[in-house]
Formats: C-alpha cells, sequence, structure tokens
C-alpha cells in the first residue's frame, strides 16, 4: 500500500498496512540551487539582508497571480476612459490598481476584429510577472518558444484557439526591456455583465493571447 | 536620440559572433531580415555590457521592429498579412 499524504493515526492499523519509508530528501540538489544557497547565506552572514527579508519577498511574488490581470482587462472592458489610459500609458493606468511595475515598460497590446496578439520571449522567459505572476511551464518550454513564431496559428489550434485566415495574427517576441499584456476582446454574450462578473472569465493564456476569452 | 523614425525601412543585421562569450539579444532567426520601425522603445543600458557586469554600460535606443511572416519563413502558411514585432537594439539595425 502506497500512503503518501499525511493522516493522523487515530485508526488502529491492520496488520499489512505498512508506511513505506520516504526519501529524506524530496529534490534535487543542483548546481544552481547549491550556489543559491551559499549566495544566500553569505549575505545573511554578512548582515546583507535577513532571512525574513527574503521570506517576505517570496511572499511578494507568490501573490502576483494573473487575477491582478485580469481585474486590468474586466475594467477596460466597461469603462473606456479607462481602456484609452491603459493603450497610451499602461503604468500610471495600472498604478490604479497599486501596482509598482518598477523599471520595466509594459505594452498593452489590443485584440481586435482584425488583429490577433500573442507573445513569445524566444529567448528566454520574460513575462509580466507583476501583474499576472509567474509564467506557465509551457510558456518557458522550448517548443512553445521556437514554434510560435514560425507557425503561430498550428500553436494556437492546439491550444484550441482557430483564427480566421483573413484576421492578422501578429507575434510580439519579448527580447529586451518591453513586457507585453494582451488585451482580449470581450466576448459575446457578457454584454450584460458587471464588472466583477467579467474578472473571472478572463484567464492568463487570454492574457498572453494563446486563447480568446468566452462566455 | 534615436537615429531612426517609425515606419523607416531597416535590416537587421547579418552578423554571427559567437555565443559564448558573447551575449545579445538578437535572435537568430531574425538577422539579416528587413522590416519597419514600429515604435522607439526609449534608450536602455546595453545587454550586450551589463551582461559581464560592466560598470556604466552605454545607453542604447530601442526600437520595436515589424516584419512580415511571409519573409520570415519559406513554408509560412499563415495570412499574408500576419506579423511578428521583435524588440532590437540599434547596434544591431541598419538602414536600407
Amino acid at each position: 500500500m502506497t500512503e503518501t499524504s499525511d493522516h493522523e493515526h487515530l485508526h488502529q492499523h491492520d496488520p499489512g498496512h505498512e508506511h513505506p519509508p520516504q526519501p529524506d530528501q524530496d529534490d534535487t540538489i543542483t548546481y544552481f540551487k547549491a550556489m543559491e544557497a551559499a549566495v544566500r547565506d553569505l549575505l545573511i552572514e554578512k548582515d546583507l539582508i535577513t532571512a525574513d527579508q527574503i521570506r517576505e519577498k517570496i511572499e511578494q511574488m507568490d501573490a502576483r497571480v494573473p487575477a491582478n490581470g485580469a481585474k486590468i482587462v474586466a475594467k477596460s472592458w466597461v469603462d473606456d476612459e479607462f481602456k484609452r489610459k491603459l493603450l497610451a500609458n499602461p503604468r500610471n493606468a495600472i498604478s490604479e490598481f497599486g501596482h509598482d511595475i518598477g523599471p520595466i515598460h509594459l505594452i498593452v497590446l489590443e485584440n481586435t476584429e482584425k488583429v490577433h496578439n500573442v507573445v513569445v520571449c524566444t529567448l528566454c522567459s520574460c513575462y509580466p510577472r507583476w501583474i499576472l505572476g509567474l509564467p506557465p511551464d509551457w510558456y518557458k518550454s522550448r517548443e512553445y518558444r521556437s514554434r510560435v513564431v514560425r507557425e503561430p496559428r498550428e500553436v494556437l489550434q492546439e491550444f484550441g484557439t482557430n483564427i480566421s485566415i483573413d484576421r492578422e495574427v501578429r507575434v510580439h517576441d519579448s527580447t529586451a526591456d518591453m513586457r507585453y499584456l494582451v488585451l482580449p476582446m470581450r466576448p459575446k454574450g457578457s454584454e450584460g455583465m458587471k464588472e466583477e462578473e467579467l474578472v473571472p472569465l478572463i484567464g492568463r493564456d487570454a492574457m498572453i493571447g494563446v486563447t480568446e476569452v468566452t462566455v | 536620440m534615436p537615429q531612426f523614425t517609425v515606419g523607416e525601412k531597416v535590416r537587421v543585421l547579418s552578423q554571427w559572433p559567437p555565443s559564448p562569450p558573447i551575449h545579445c539579444r538578437t535572435p537568430y532567426y531574425i538577422r539579416g531580415c528587413s522590416g519597419i520601425i514600429e515604435r522607439y522603445c526609449g534608450d536602455f543600458p546595453n545587454p550586450e555590457e551589463l551582461a559581464f557586469g560592466r560598470v556604466d554600460p552605454k545607453n542604447l535606443s530601442l526600437y520595436r521592429v515589424r516584419f512580415k511572416q511571409l519573409d520570415l519563413w519559406d513554408s509560412y502558411k499563415g495570412g499574408m498579412s500576419d506579423m511578428i514585432d521583435i524588440e532590437i537594439y540599434e547596434n544591431w539595425l541598419e538602414k536600407i
């Protein structure tokens, strides 16, 4: 029997109910993990940073989730003035939501009936983490990065997204200092919905541009 | 000051410095290709110096350059109007 979850030992053990030993180490120490640990320990030992500051930073990173981006998109669907500001000056517009994107420049790409935008970083994994959180694994994969620039329509199809041939597919390769947020089209059938009802419709993948938003 | 203006036709240098020891942010697939300046993004520290921790790297103008997919790939199967926009630093661009 393989029992890997924690459970309370209030029950009587049946004969033959065994707990196979779990490996002591649940992760592999790679070269870079060892280097990170060594540098971290040195920084703490030399009083340059504290362990609590590192913990706090990780907590901040984990608090960044795609729902932050969804709120921005939903507001732009119901508030034309906000949408105008978001497209013209994304940094100022999203500061209304309390997001400080630091030195990074954000570009908002509006999907329309004529153009569908999709984002990739062919060199590594550049991503607007401040508003979408950590990138998904597929975004960092060699396959996505190499294929979406040369056969974007096929890749979109694999995500279940069919873009008609008369609509332009525009790929954005995030190679340097810009970061990108796709502003998806408001879906048909959502006309009567309020801003807060729209938010849960807007997924991370639509803001990368590999899907469209549906009701 | 940026050397190129929006709408100007440019070509990405067809240079192939060995990598490593160099670091650059110009993908292989776009070298030697021609496109149009979509926008000037601002001036940023040269990543080719930044990568080696050099003090006071020179600022370079950064652009977004738009390319026609049909010009990039012989076997491209998408629409005639499909495009790709890439950020390219000025030191990798030349006027046509």
